[in-house]
């Protein structure tokens, strides 16, 4: 006979669970440290619905919530239009959400995703990254959450779950900050983050509550007793003008980034540089760019190749939007050609790269000595990118960055079958 | 090589069909004079509004580069003719996109002739019409606004007499027997014919006409309009100049609708038993609460629906009448209670010297009265 589901639910010390302490270690998934940050975020409305590998984050939260360490309102929707949706309004009247999808079940928020953004509507939500249906695949590809890409949504990439959590509060501030308003999805590779375990500081309620000042919407706020109208129709005479707000708040969001790391930097000892990571890039002739846990192999193969005197660095782009022009150029500018491994694609685009080596080559070309850039498209639907995958990577870029027979208008796939 | 547009001005959703069918014409009528054309509306009335001022536009050309020339632009401001197929929008044009109340002929080109479907005689429209820079011609054709609905079209002649005007006073856009060849109907052809031989236009100075500053506002710019796509509330209750106590519903103080109107409603403050039904039914909640608890129909925000005329119980307290009996938009109540003699005599004329016509609503039994009416 079945124990009866009380006797196997865990048993917590709420009293304890709520208590200010230090930072605690443990073993868990990047789902987990997505569910954890929430939690510590003392978000007020969360909507689920079930798709993998985003849904592994609804069971943590859910659990917590059965657990009675964590109080929210807690509701699962009947599609991901409801999901965001429901979101969308409780963040309208004030209340600190939580949210997120993966695959065609982002895309299905669609409408809902891009009057999030319309409305300046600072909703946190989390994007297991996987691949787009057909064919029905759990796998990782970023195109998902690139889809929204022009729309308002900030958009950040995390390679561990100790980023993952770090990342969602950081997007909290950032988000809720008055001068940008504007949502935030936290990019995490399915399978490879969302369903691995590891080692993870997780800080205190205290900490957080230091770092992260509560939601105010201020007049903004839809409240009987501030009556106000959001979301009206408007035309032609009013669209441009609401479009530039929206520019210049995404234009801003760049500050409150900087401004954010550096408090976070400061107050937990960790969260490196806003918007990329450069790894082995001082002395580096070239290098390689990409986004999300394709950092590992890439790292794993810099060193190898370092031991054998090649100057390659890796660059790591964590912020997708705000996109980091700035920081891209400065870092780039110096190295002889460069390798964006994309893990999307963007059928008949220039040179039929992908998104993120698109945007990379527009940063370079004001640049007066720019490097050469070579595209690469690899680990698509979960394909796992090895080490002598990187190698071969690099070995064309040398190639490029020495003016060998390497094809600069075109790109490169990468571990495909022919 | 020339090219020349049209506008027409119209009431959204009652006259739609006939304003399309007038452009339409039009164009229709220049390819048989070797021409061609392009006919459309302007995309911001849409969706329509009921009675909601709207335009649609002919242009016509002799050479496809002429007429991008002459498409290059949002909205024709320079056009032939303006015809305005309802003669309240004499008074002006509000479009629901709101920029103010633009004149009825801003943007009829110096000479260019205005040509209204109306009864009344040229003098009494161009009291109503606001002065022009420029010397230009005032039209009409013999006739009540003909109003029809959405999915159905009243085909009483208005769209054909009106095209046998226009060869008339703008033969140079299109030809009588251009207009005449497009028409295969003969009823039609002896109405486009009358038209025709019927319309003699009247020459307009400058210095005639209502002098009125038109009503206008700036539109705020991205640094100093709210964020967030938020739009304000008024406060709850807004003073009322020159009166002490009663109440003023919050309004949008740039949101007016004189032009909207095409009957406002006359209130019998004698009869009047303050039973308060039409200011709960307005839809617009265009009732002032006086001091004495009367309901005073503003006219800043009063659309002419006639919602109060038809859910008034008491018999002989609120009549709608033609917009075109008024010339400004004062206090009924005020009025009346500085004299009620006279108030009473007003009221009396406006009710029995009543122009003919519809405002276009059809209200609970409205339709059946109509029908009724119409067998008799």
């Amino acid at each position: 006979m079945n124990p009866p589901k009380s006797a196997t639910a865990k048993k917590v010390d709420v009293q304890a669970a709520r208590a200010p302490r230090s930072e605690s270690e443990e073993l868990i998934s990047g789902s987990e440290a997505i569910s954890h940050a929430v939690k510590l975020a003392d978000v007020d409305v969360i909507t689920a619905y079930p798709i993998r590998p985003y849904d592994t984050v609804m069971q943590y939260v859910s659990q917590m919530i059965a657990n009675g360490e964590f109080d929210c309102e807690y509701i699962v929707a009947e599609s991901e239009h409801s999901q965001f949706e429901i979101v969308k309004h409780a963040s309208a009247v004030g209340a600190r959400v939580f949210c997120g999808s993966s695959g065609v079940g982002w895309l299905y928020a669609f409408e809902a995703l891009a009057v999030t953004a319309g409305l300046r509507l600072p909703m946190v939500a989390m994007v297991g990254n996987r691949a787009l249906d057909d064919p029905g695949a759990f796998g990782v590809e970023h195109n998902d959450a690139l889809s929204v890409r022009d729309l308002g949504w900030m958009l950040a990439w995390v390679a561990t779950a100790q980023e993952a959590l770090d990342t969602a509060l950081i997007a909290y501030r950032v988000a809720e900050d008055s001068r940008v308003f504007l949502p935030c999805a936290i990019s995490c590779d399915g399978a490879f983050l969302t369903h691995s375990q590891s080692i993870v500081k997780v800080p205190s309620q205290q900490m957080v509550d230091n770092f992260l000042p509560p939601y105010d919407r201020g007049d903004k706020q839809l409240h009987p007793d501030n009556p106000i109208t959001v979301a009206p129709q408007a035309n032609e005479d009013w669209v441009m003008e609401i479009r530039r707000q929206n520019d210049m708040a995404a234009r801003r969001a760049r500050e409150v980034i900087i401004e954010a790391y550096d408090d976070f930097n400061n107050q937990f000892g960790r969260g490196g540089e806003p918007f990329i990571e450069r790894y082995m890039m001082e002395d580096a002739e070239v290098a390689l760019v990409g986004m999300g846990t394709l950092a590992m192999p890439v790292k794993v193969a810099v060193r190898k190749m370092r031991q054998e005197g090649k100057k390659v660095g890796f660059l790591r782009v964590r912020w997708f939007r705000p996109f980091p022009t700035i920081e891209l150029q400065g870092a780039l500018s110096g190295v002889h050609a460069v390798g964006v491994i994309d893990r999307d694609y963007s059928f008949g685009s220039t040179f039929h790269s992908g998104a993120l080596a698109n945007e990379l080559r527009s940063a370079l070309y004001p640049l007066a000595n720019r490097p050469k850039v070579v595209s690469f498209i690899a680990g698509l639907g979960g394909r796992e990118v090895s080490t002598d995958n990187v190698i071969d990577i690099t070995g064309r870029v040398f190639a490029a960055a020495n003016g060998g027979e390497i094809d600069d208008q075109d790109t490169y796939w990468i571990g495909v079958r022919e | 090589m020339s090219t020349s547009s049209v506008e027409v001005v119209y009431r959204g959703i009652f006259q739609k069909t006939l304003a399309k069918n007038v452009c339409r014409g039009i164009v229709f009528a220049a390819k048989k004079d070797g021409r061609i054309g392009i006919a459309f509306g302007r995309y911001s009335d849409s969706p329509e509004r009921n009675g909601i001022p709207a335009k649609q536009f002919a242009v016509v050309a002799d050479t496809e580069e002429e007429l991008e020339e002459h498409l290059s632009r949002y909205e024709p401001d320079n056009n032939d003719v303006t015809i305005c197929a309802d003669d309240t929008l004499c008074k002006g044009v509000e479009s629901w996109a709101w920029y103010g109340l633009q004149p009825i002929n801003k943007l009829l080109k110096p000479d260019g002739t205005l040509l209204v479907t109306s009864m009344r005689p040229a003098d009494s429209l161009i009291r109503d019409i606001h002065r022009k820079a420029v010397p230009y011609n005032l039209a009409t054709v013999k006739g009540t606004a003909s109003f029809s609905g959405l999915w159905v079209y009243k085909d009483d002649h208005t769209d054909v007499r009106l095209l046998g005007a226009l060869a008339k006073v703008a033969p140079h856009v299109v030809s009588l027997d251009a207009i005449i060849e497009g028409i295969g109907d003969s009823m039609k052809q002896a109405s486009v014919r009358k038209a025709y031989d019927m319309v003699e236009p009247v020459p307009v100075a400058v210095d005639q006409g209502n002098d009125e500053v038109p009503y206008e506002f700036d539109l705020p710019g991205y640094t100093t309009m709210e964020e967030c796509l938020v739009i304000r509330g008024m406060d709850k209750q807004q003073d009322v100049p020159g009166r002490d106590g009663g109440y003023v519903p919050a309004r949008n103080p740039t949101f007016k609708k004189y032009a909207t109107r095409t009957m406002r409603p006359v209130i019998n403050f004698e009869t009047c038993t303050k039973c308060t039904i039409c200011w709960l039914q307005c839809p617009d909640t265009c009732f002032d609460v006086t001091p004495d608890d009367y309901y005073d129909a503003n006219m800043e925000a009063c659309c002419g629906c006639g919602v109060c005329e038809a859910v008034c119980p008491v018999d002989q307290c609120i009549t709608m009448i033609n917009e075109e009996a008024f010339t400004d938009n004062a206090s009924q109540w005020e009025m009346w209670s500085k004299d009620k003699e006279s108030y009473s005599k007003w009221l009396s004329e406006k009710i029995s010297e009543q122009p003919a016509r519809s405002h276009g609503f059809h209200h609970i039994g409205q339709y059946a009265e109509e029908i009724a009416h119409e067998s008799t």
